[in-house]
């Protein structure tokens, strides 16, 4: 079966900057992918493809086996892709309920359902396990960590099929790092396709199922977490297997 | 990771006075006061220029302040909508002023239909707050300024409709004036106000509680409903009581509650009203929430503009006249107060318009017991000030501490 999103041959230019060169990536349902790579190396900009802020230059983007086009926001969201981003954007005067449900509040005869609303964030905390003391107090007076779990409850409320976390343990203390773990492995159990950009390499080989490292706006590599060891992706991200003797094997392949 | 059955970290809501007590504490401590500290404020400046003088608490002096609130406390409505998205309006004054001049103009002078002249009025006010939100969101310029631009413009345009004279008397009997002259005599009126009021507050709160516990979530105890209806019954059946001793129920005071409620309604149980939350809350988040910004900007300050026009309308039918000095000198800054004082942050995204009605009484009690005391302005000026920083301070430290009480 085809994955869910798959990326062929992705080319992205800057004027003189090549960003990104015939970049492939496949994400299945139900899979982490985690996206690493060094600062530069294309991570944000490749994210920015996805999410449809900045479009390829080059390149198809499959979406369940069919060609789909991801030139807005919009069209990203359409298709089942939500995108957290690292600066989390939550209103902090509003409550939980208000923060997972901003710009897409249930009325009933244009009056805030408050009851369907706070029903309904309870039961998607739930079942995401995510603790937080009160779905009724400010966002200010939450953690980092039940911060950054908010703010990717509230992406999973349209139901997407992938969520694209961008950092999202970045500044997180190890508790709450652990709790976003958590949530991400859940994710993946209830079905949804992950892709994690990060540069903890821990919290990468503790979720991920495979890595796909970029370098210098191009593939270089994907493995597989369980059997690779962290100094090859860290070899792979700066280039450290880059040497003449790998050069010659790989051109001895072709 | 090891999950414990109860996470000690979650609020757990005792049942009973042990629990009201707890989260009373627990929300003090967390920097959410609400109405709580303009409240004890009253209070105390009631119980201070009762015991100074008398007359304070009398029928009569307390129907007139009902009143006498009216005016600034409808500007300050719409200063409630500009601070809560973090903005100021400095022409709110001088939008009233305008409006009032324009009224008197159309309605004594061109001998337009009060009803006529009063909507077209309010009509001017929301277009001069169509020109401050235009050009903030549209064109970038920062609030203050507009704002300060349109008082000194909207100053001279006042001076310019009034002509001359400077001074048109509107009829002191005629609709404008009944404004702010009219009593509803018959004690069922605001009894059956009272009435209203309270009933509505409580099927409101029983449907409500009904809806939450059917969906399985946390509601209020039937005491605790029981309690704040009762709060509510006494604070209005004790205002009713005490308006029917003198001339009974003023319509202005009516007109007044019901904007009141009916904004906070739109405030709190619309989507437009949690998008002005949202905008000033965090700008960035509710752009990515897909909030038109600009339009939110731009109809926040046409409401604020649109409720200057209808303060400085009730402003000359409490004097009968429209005059250089309608909204001029401190109104604007007595209707700023009034909203900060009555809880809104000036940081935007926190407050409500019962803050108008409540940082009004504080101020108007204040100047009428200096009134009554024969204390000169000067020393008025200073109290209200004295008063306006302790609210801002009030502000400035349940911020602070709503952020040291996140819970790490």
């Amino acid at each position: 079966m085809a994955p869910v999103l798959a990326l062929e041959r992705i080319s992205k230019r800057f004027g003189a900057v090549q960003a990104l060169t015939d970049v492939e990536l496949e994400v299945d349902a139900g899979e982490v992918v985690a996206l690493v790579g060094d600062n530069g190396a294309g991570k944000s900009t490749l994210i920015k493809v996805i999410a449809g802020v900045g479009p390829p230059d080059e390149g198809r983007i499959m979406w369940e086996g069919r060609q789909a086009t991801i030139a807005t926001p919009s069209d990203a969201q359409a298709l089942g892709i939500a995108t957290v981003y690292q600066d989390l954007a939550l209103c902090d005067n509003l409550d939980v309920v208000g923060n997972l449900y901003l710009g897409n509040e249930m009325t009933t005869m244009g009056v805030l359902d408050e009851v369907a609303m706070e029903k309904r964030s309870r039961d998607l905390l739930e079942t995401l396990s995510i603790k937080i003391p009160s779905v009724r107090i400010p966002v200010a007076s939450l953690s980092g960590g039940q911060r950054q779990t908010v703010a990717i409850s509230r992406s999973l409320l349209g139901d997407p099929k992938i969520v694209l976390l961008d950092e999202p343990t970045a500044a997180l203390g190890v508790e709450q790092t652990a709790q976003v773990l958590d949530l991400v492995e859940r994710l993946r159990g209830q079905g949804h396709g992950v892709i994690l950009i990060s540069h903890n390499m821990v919290d990468v080989k503790a979720v991920a199922d495979r890595i796909a490292v970029l370098r210098l706006g191009r593939n270089n590599g994907v493995f597989d977490a369980k059997t690779t060891t962290q100094e090859e992706i860290i070899s792979a991200i700066t280039g450290a297997t880059d040497n003449a003797a790998s050069r010659r094997s790989r051109r001895l392949s072709e | 990771m090891s999950e414990s059955p109860v996470d000690p970290r979650l609020v757990v809501s005792e049942q009973g006075l042990t629990g009201y007590l707890g989260e009373f504490r627990r929300k003090v401590k967390g920097g959410e006061l609400g109405p709580l500290p303009v409240v004890i404020g009253l209070i105390v400046i009631w119980l201070v220029f009762q015991s100074l003088n008398s007359q304070f608490l009398s029928a009569q002096n307390l129907s007139n302040l009902s009143v006498d609130i009216v005016p600034t406390g409808l500007i300050s409505v719409g200063i409630v909508f500009v601070l809560l998205l973090g903005e100021i309006d400095l022409a709110a004054g001088a939008v009233s002023g305008a409006c009032a001049a324009v009224l008197a103009v159309l309605n004594v002078n061109m001998g337009m239909s009060p009803g006529l002249a009063i909507l077209l009025a309010v009509a001017v006010g929301a277009v001069l707050g169509l020109i401050h939100g235009f050009f903030f969101a549209k064109i970038g310029v920062p609030s203050f300024v507009v704002t300060l631009a349109g008082f000194l413009a909207w100053t001279g345009f006042q001076l310019w409709v009034l002509g001359p004279n400077g001074t048109i008397n509107l009829p002191s009997d005629g609709f404008v004036a009944g404004l702010t002259s009219t009593y509803f005599i018959y004690v069922i009126a605001a009894y059956g106000l009272a009435a209203l009021g309270v009933a509505g507050f409580l099927a409101v709160s029983l449907i409500g509680n009904n809806r939450r516990r059917a969906a399985g979530i946390p509601y209020r105890t039937t005491g605790d409903i029981v309690f704040r209806t009762v709060v509510l019954a006494v604070v209005a059946f004790g205002a009713a009581y005490i308006l029917n001793l003198y001339q009974g129920l003023p319509l202005a005071l009516l007109i007044f509650l019901v904007v009141v409620v009916g904004t906070d309604f739109v405030l709190r149980r619309t989507r437009y009203g949690r998008s002005i939350f949202a905008v000033g809350g965090n700008i960035e988040a509710a752009r990515r929430a897909g909030i038109n910004v600009p339009f939110i900007r731009i109809s926040v300050f046409v409401i604020s503009g649109s409720f200057a026009a209808v303060g400085g309308i009730f402003a000359a039918s409490r004097i009968s006249s429209a005059s250089q000095a309608t909204g001029q000198s401190n109104v604007l800054l007595m209707a700023i107060a009034a909203a900060v004082i009555g809880g809104t942050s000036l940081f935007g995204g926190r407050g409500t318009t019962y803050s108008a009605l409540l940082g009004m009484l504080v101020i108007q009690s204040i100047a009428s017991g200096m009134a009554l005391q024969g204390v000169s302005n000067s020393i008025q000026f200073m109290v209200t000030g004295a008063v306006l920083l302790a609210a801002v301070v009030i502000d400035s430290i349940s911020r602070r501490s709503q952020k040291a009480a996140g819970r790490a």
